[in-house]
């Protein structure tokens, strides 16, 4: 379980606009990009410093490969940076006001308290 | 000394902007109303005639990341720039710059660290939407130097409630021996019930109205006692995923004193959570 690492996906690429557009049009290899360049880095650092041991489970990389928000939110994603990165990546094909807002917790709705933990 | 004019504690709500610069078919039902309130809301600041704001929030994973999360940051810099690429994309909030009062932050960095309060510090903070929604409502020039007080109710382990109290406790303490001829404002946001990435958001009201009730109701008599006994941090689960963000109100409690009627309170039952309103004059209502 690496909740910490989904939390880094999602907040990496929450915050560039050019990312977010690849992971909407191409998840699958937005990720596999994602997972050799950036997964590692140190992001408060110069390039020459990385991490060497973190790496999605298969669980984690099919969610994430998938657009699969109910199940980050099974494996304790933080349900802030997906809501954000997703809005981002499927509100523009709303309809009416909320509407992608509204479907995304109606497929939750099987959940019920306590919620997966989503401590790092 | 310094005196604290005003005490405020205000949800922040990142769809205001949008909705109250909105016309035509764009305007929301609700943005009159909610307008109507604010601008009401916003004489209870105007009126104190501060010269200075303390600016309570929580950073939501923009600056603080969980490489190196603090769980209470000052921020000490002369300027502090403002929203980010992510706020302008979902609420279309401006990008701003606000002065800072490097003065003031020093003396309660010093002054929280010597009561046993070990907070973080950043010398570079661009602030977001905890901070700028409370500035856009309440004092929209922008043109006063804020001191800018980051608390972690986002990412746990979380500090205790009571701990958020004692904090914002030592917060008036700390801004009343500031030497300085100053008007001080404290300003904080928070939450009531609220939900956001789970089943419960984007309802027709908050996830929990009782919850609100009661905690409108403790803020506004003071009670501080009868909220420490009914929250915890397993306790804000049950309303809501995202309702620790009302131990910042909690914090405010703390400034405003135990027992401390607010003068002014007001609410707003929007979709998706419900907006409250408080100020306290802890000087007295001013003329």
């Amino acid at each position: 379980m690496s909740r910490y690492l989904l939390n880094k996906f999602l907040f990496t690429v929450d915050r560039d606009p050019a990312l977010v557009e690849r992971y909407r049009s191409e998840p699958i290899e937005l990720l596999a990009w994602w997972e050799g360049t950036v997964a590692n880095s140190l992001l408060n650092s110069h390039t020459g410093e990385a991490s060497t041991w973190l790496a999605f489970t298969a669980e984690e990389r099919a969610a994430l490969a998938a657009h699969d928000h109910v199940k980050l939110f099974e494996l304790g994603a933080h349900p802030f940076l997906t809501l954000t990165l997703f809005i981002a990546l499927f509100e523009r094909d709303n309809t009416e006001p909320l509407e992608y807002q509204k479907a995304y917790g109606a497929k939750l709705a099987h959940l019920s308290l306590p919620y997966p933990d989503i401590a790092t | 000394m310094a005196s604290i004019v005003a005490v405020i504690a205000s949800t922040h709500h990142p769809f205001y902007y949008r909705a109250s610069t909105a016309t035509g078919d764009d305007r929301p039902p609700f943005a009159d109303e909610w307008t109507r309130k604010i601008l009401a809301f916003r004489e209870t600041l105007t009126r104190a005639k501060p010269d200075v704001l303390v600016m309570v929030g929580s950073d939501h994973f923009h600056q603080l990341w969980l490489d190196n999360m603090p769980q209470f940051l000052v921020g000490k810099a002369p300027m502090y720039d403002a929203n980010w690429y992510n706020e302008e994309r979902e609420f279309g909030l401006p990008r701003m710059r606000l002065n800072g009062h490097e003065d003031l932050s020093a003396h309660i960095l010093r002054a929280g660290l010597d009561e046993g309060f070990d907070l973080a510090f950043s010398n570079e903070l661009r602030i977001d939407h905890s901070i700028t929604c409370p500035i856009i409502t309440l004092r929209p020039e922008a043109d006063l130097p804020i001191v800018p007080i980051y608390t972690n109710i986002f990412a746990p382990p979380l500090p205790q409630p009571s701990r958020f109290v004692k904090l914002g406790e030592a917060i008036r303490r700390i801004i009343e021996q500031w030497p300085s001829h100053l008007r001080v404002a404290v300003i904080g946001t928070g939450h009531l019930s609220l939900e956001l990435g789970g089943p419960r958001q984007f309802g027709p009201h908050g996830p929990d109205p009782e919850f609100d009730r009661r905690a409108v109701e403790w803020i506004a008599t003071g009670d501080l006692d009868g909220c420490l006994r009914a929250v915890s941090l397993d306790s804000l689960h049950a309303p809501g995923n995202a309702t620790h963000g009302f131990m910042d109100f909690m914090l405010m409690m703390g400034v405003a004193g135990a027992g401390a009627k607010a003068d002014y309170v007001d609410t707003l039952d929007l979709f998706h959570t419900m907006e409250a309103y408080f100020t306290w004059y802890p000087n007295g209502a001013p003329a």
